[in-house]
C-alpha cells in the first residue's frame, strides 16, 4: 500500500487544470530549495498520510470482519468474509438509533444555543460601549484556561440539585454558553465598520434591529465556523454525558461506545468498530462538506 | 445598503450625547445579559464553588443534607500531597505532556514546511488527512486504537513483523503503555497545529529566504533564523493550547487503560475522576484545582519563555 501511494504522488504528475494557477505557484516556489527534493518532501508526506489515515481505514475495514476473523493472527488485509452483522446488531439488539437521535439532539441544541448567546454578547462587547464590559471579557476569557474536572463536580451537584441529572437539559444547560465563541465573535465583529451602527441609528432602527438585520447576516462566516466546530466538540462530547446520562434512553453515541468498550463487549471488536464508523462518518461527511470553515477557524482565533 | 450608508454617514449628530450613550449601554446589557446569566450559573459559580469545596469534607452522601458538611481548611490539599497514587498522576501526566507536547508540534512542525516548501499535488488532500483525527471522536478512536495495538492481532505487531520486531503488548505492558498514548495523541492533535504552524509560516517573507540564499545561508540554517523567529506567536500559542490540552488528559487512559497497568497511565484528571466516582467530592475539587494552578504556571512560563523578546 505504502509504495502504490508514494508512487501516484511522486511520479505520474496529472496536467495542472489552471496553468494560471501553475505558474504562479511556480514563481512563488522560486529560490525556496531545490526542485529536486521535492519528490523527497511527497514521499514523506505521503506516508505520514498513510499513518494518519491508516487507523481509519483499518477501523472500516474491521466494522466487515466477522468475529472469528478479527482475532487472526496475523489479520488480512482485507475482510475474508465480509459481513453486515455487526451492523445489524447495533441497530437491532443494541439502541444506537436512539443514541443516534440523542446525539443529534444534544449537538443541535448546544450550537443553536452558542450561536444566539455568543453573537449577542460578542456584538455587545465588539460594537457597545457600555460599564464593565472589560469586566466581562476578561471574566469570559478567564474560563478558557480552566480545566474541565474543576467545574465538574459542582456542576454534577447542581444538576443534580435542580432534578436535571438523566435529562437532557442536563445534558444542554451547562454548554449553551462556551467563551469560545465570545472570542470568536468577538474578534470577528470588531472588523466590521462602525460607521453601518451609526447610520442605522440616524436612520432611526432599533438596537436589536442594528443587531437582528446589520451585523448577524455580515456575521456569517464567523458564524459558520462557530457553529461547525461547536457542533463537532458537542458530538464529540464525552465525560459530561457519561456522568449525567445514567440509563440508556438518554446515551449520545460516544457514551454508549464508551460504555459497551469497557463492559461486557469489550472485546467484541466487530462492533465496536462499526460503532465507531457511526460516530464517525457524519462528522466526517460535515467536515469534508465544509473544512474550509475549520481552516478559517482556527486562523481567525488563533494568529489574531 | 452601501449607498445609504454614503449618503447619511456626514449628517450632523445632533442628539444630546448622553442621552445615545444611555441607549448603548441598555443595549449592551441587554445583549449580554442572556449570556451571563448562563455562564455566571454553570460556569463561574461552578468554577467558585469547586474552590470552596475543597476546603470542606462533602462527600456524595451530603449532596442532600448540606449542614452535615464541615469546613475542614487545607485537609484535602495536604492529603493530596502525601497522596502516592496522586504523586504516581503527577509523574504519568508530566511524563504525558514533557514528551507529548515537543514531540507533536515537532511533528506538527515538520508537516507543516513540508506542505509549505512549494509542493503544488494534493495540497488539499494531505490537509485534510492530517486534519482528519482531530476531528473523530477520541472514544471512537481510542476503541480503534486499542484494536491496533492488540499483542497478537494488532496491525502495528503485524507490521513490525515484517521487519523483525517482535512488539510489545503495548497497553499492558508497563513500560510501553504511555508512549503508545503519547503516540497516538500525537497521532490525534498535530492536526490542529500543522493549521496553525501553516499560517504562521505564511508570515515568513520569502525575499528574505532568497536573499539568505543567495548569501549563502543553507536550509537549516534559514529554518533556524527567518522561520522560527517569525513563527515565534503561532509556536507560542500551538505550545500553550496543545500544553493546556494534555496536561488534562483524560478520555485516553479512560476508555484504552483505565489507568492501568499499575497505574502507570493514570493521568490527574483521570485520578479526580475516579475520587468523584467513589464519592469523594471535596477529594476530587481539591486534585481538580491543583491541575488548575498547574495549567496556569504552566501557560505563565510559556508566555515567558517563548513570548516576544523586545
Amino acid at each position: 500500500m505504502t509504495t502504490q501511494i508514494r508512487q501516484t504522488s511522486t511520479a505520474a504528475p496529472a496536467p495542472d487544470p489552471s496553468g494560471r494557477a501553475r505558474g504562479r505557484r511556480r514563481s512563488e516556489r522560486a529560490g525556496i530549495g531545490d526542485p529536486h527534493a521535492q519528490p523527497w518532501i511527497y514521499a514523506v508526506l505521503g506516508v505520514g498520510l498513510i499513518v494518519l489515515v491508516g487507523p481509519f481505514l483499518w477501523m472500516l475495514l474491521g466494522s466487515f470482519r466477522p468475529n472469528r476473523e478479527l482475532k487472526e493472527v496475523p489479520p488480512s488485509w482485507l475482510p475474508q468474509h465480509p459481513t453486515l452483522s455487526n451492523y445489524t446488531k447495533l441497530f437491532s439488539q443494541l439502541d444506537f438509533p436512539t443514541f443516534f437521535v440523542n446525539s443529534v439532539v444534544v449537538a443541535v441544541a448546544i450550537t443553536v444555543g452558542n450561536l444566539v448567546f455568543c453573537s449577542m454578547l460578542g456584538y455587545a462587547l465588539a460594537k457597545l460601549d457600555f460599564p464593565g464590559k472589560r469586566t466581562i471579557f476578561v471574566l469570559v476569557l478567564g474560563t478558557l484556561m480552566v480545566p474541565g474536572v474543576v467545574t465538574f463536580v459542582p456542576l454534577f451537584v447542581l444538576v443534580s440539585n435542580l432534578g436535571l441529572a438523566n435529562s437532557f437539559p442536563g445534558l444542554i444547560f451547562p454548554f449553551l454558553a462556551g467563551p469560545f465563541g465570545v472570542f470568536l465573535l468577538r474578534q470577528f465583529i470588531q472588523g466590521l465598520p462602525d460607521e453601518l451602527i451609526q447610520a442605522a441609528r440616524v436612520d432611526g432602527a432599533s438596537e436589536f434591529r442594528i443587531f437582528r438585520s446589520i451585523m448577524l447576516p455580515l456575521c456569517r462566516p464567523a458564524l459558520a465556523t462557530l457553529g461547525i466546530l461547536t457542533f463537532l466538540t458537542s458530538w464529540n462530547m464525552f465525560l459530561w454525558p457519561l456522568v449525567v446520562a445514567q440509563s440508556q434512553d438518554h446515551y449520545t453515541l460516544p457514551v454508549a461506545l464508551a460504555i459497551y468498550s469497557i463492559g461486557e463487549n469489550k472485546s467484541d471488536y466487530g462492533l465496536l468498530m462499526a460503532g465507531s464508523v457511526v460516530i464517525v462518518v457524519p462528522v466526517l461527511l460535515v467536515f469534508l462538506a465544509l473544512q474550509k470553515h475549520f481552516v478559517r477557524g482556527i486562523a481567525m482565533t488563533g494568529i489574531k | 445598503m452601501a449607498t445609504a450608508v454614503a449618503g447619511r454617514a456626514p449628517a450632523p449628530r445632533r442628539r444630546p450625547r448622553a442621552r445615545v450613550r444611555r441607549r448603548e449601554a441598555l443595549a449592551g446589557y441587554a445583549f449580554s445579559l442572556p449570556f451571563l446569566l448562563l455562564f455566571l450559573v454553570f460556569t463561574v459559580g461552578p468554577v467558585l464553588s469547586s474552590f470552596g469545596m475543597s476546603f470542606t469534607d462533602l462527600r456524595s452522601a451530603d449532596v442532600s443534607r448540606p449542614l452535615s458538611v464541615n469546613g475542614v481548611g487545607l485537609a484535602n490539599y495536604t492529603k493530596v500531597l502525601h497522596d502516592e497514587s496522586f504523586r504516581q498522576a503527577v509523574l504519568n501526566t508530566a511524563y504525558f505532556v514533557l514528551v507529548g507536547v515537543p514531540l507533536t508540534m515537532g511533528l506538527a512542525l515538520a508537516v507543516a514546511v513540508g506542505l509549505n516548501s512549494g509542493i503544488t499535488r494534493f495540497k488539499a488532500l494531505f490537509r485534510v488527512g492530517y486534519y482528519l483525527p482531530v476531528v473523530t471522536s477520541i472514544v471512537a478512536v481510542a476503541v480503534v486504537w486499542r484494536f491496533l495495538l492488540e499483542p497478537d492481532s494488532g496491525l502495528v505487531n503485524t507490521v513490525l513483523g515484517y521487519v523483525g520486531v517482535d512488539g510489545p503488548s503495548w497497553l499492558r505492558d508497563e513500560t510501553w503503555a504511555m508512549p503508545s498514548l503519547i503516540v497516538m495523541s500525537a497521532w490525534r492533535n498535530m492536526g490542529t497545529l500543522v493549521i496553525i504552524f501553516l499560517a504562521g509560516l505564511q508570515g515568513v517573507p520569502r525575499e528574505m529566504h532568497e536573499a539568505a540564499a543567495i548569501d549563502g545561508a543553507g536550509a537549516w540554517g534559514r529554518f533556524r533564523h527567518i522561520t522560527v523567529p517569525v513563527m515565534r506567536p503561532a509556536l507560542l500559542f500551538g505550545a500553550v493550547i496543545t500544553s493546556i490540552g494534555y496536561l488534562q488528559f483524560f478520555e485516553e487512559p479512560f476508555v484504552m487503560t483505565r489507568g492501568g497497568p499499575l497505574d502507570k497511565t493514570l493521568s490527574v484528571s483521570l485520578y479526580a475522576y475516579n475520587q468523584f466516582g467513589f464519592g469523594n467530592y471535596s477529594y476530587a475539587a481539591a486534585m481538580a484545582y491543583v491541575l488548575f494552578l498547574a495549567i496556569v504556571v504552566l501557560t505563565l512560563v510559556q508566555f515567558r519563555l517563548l513570548g516576544s523578546r523586545d
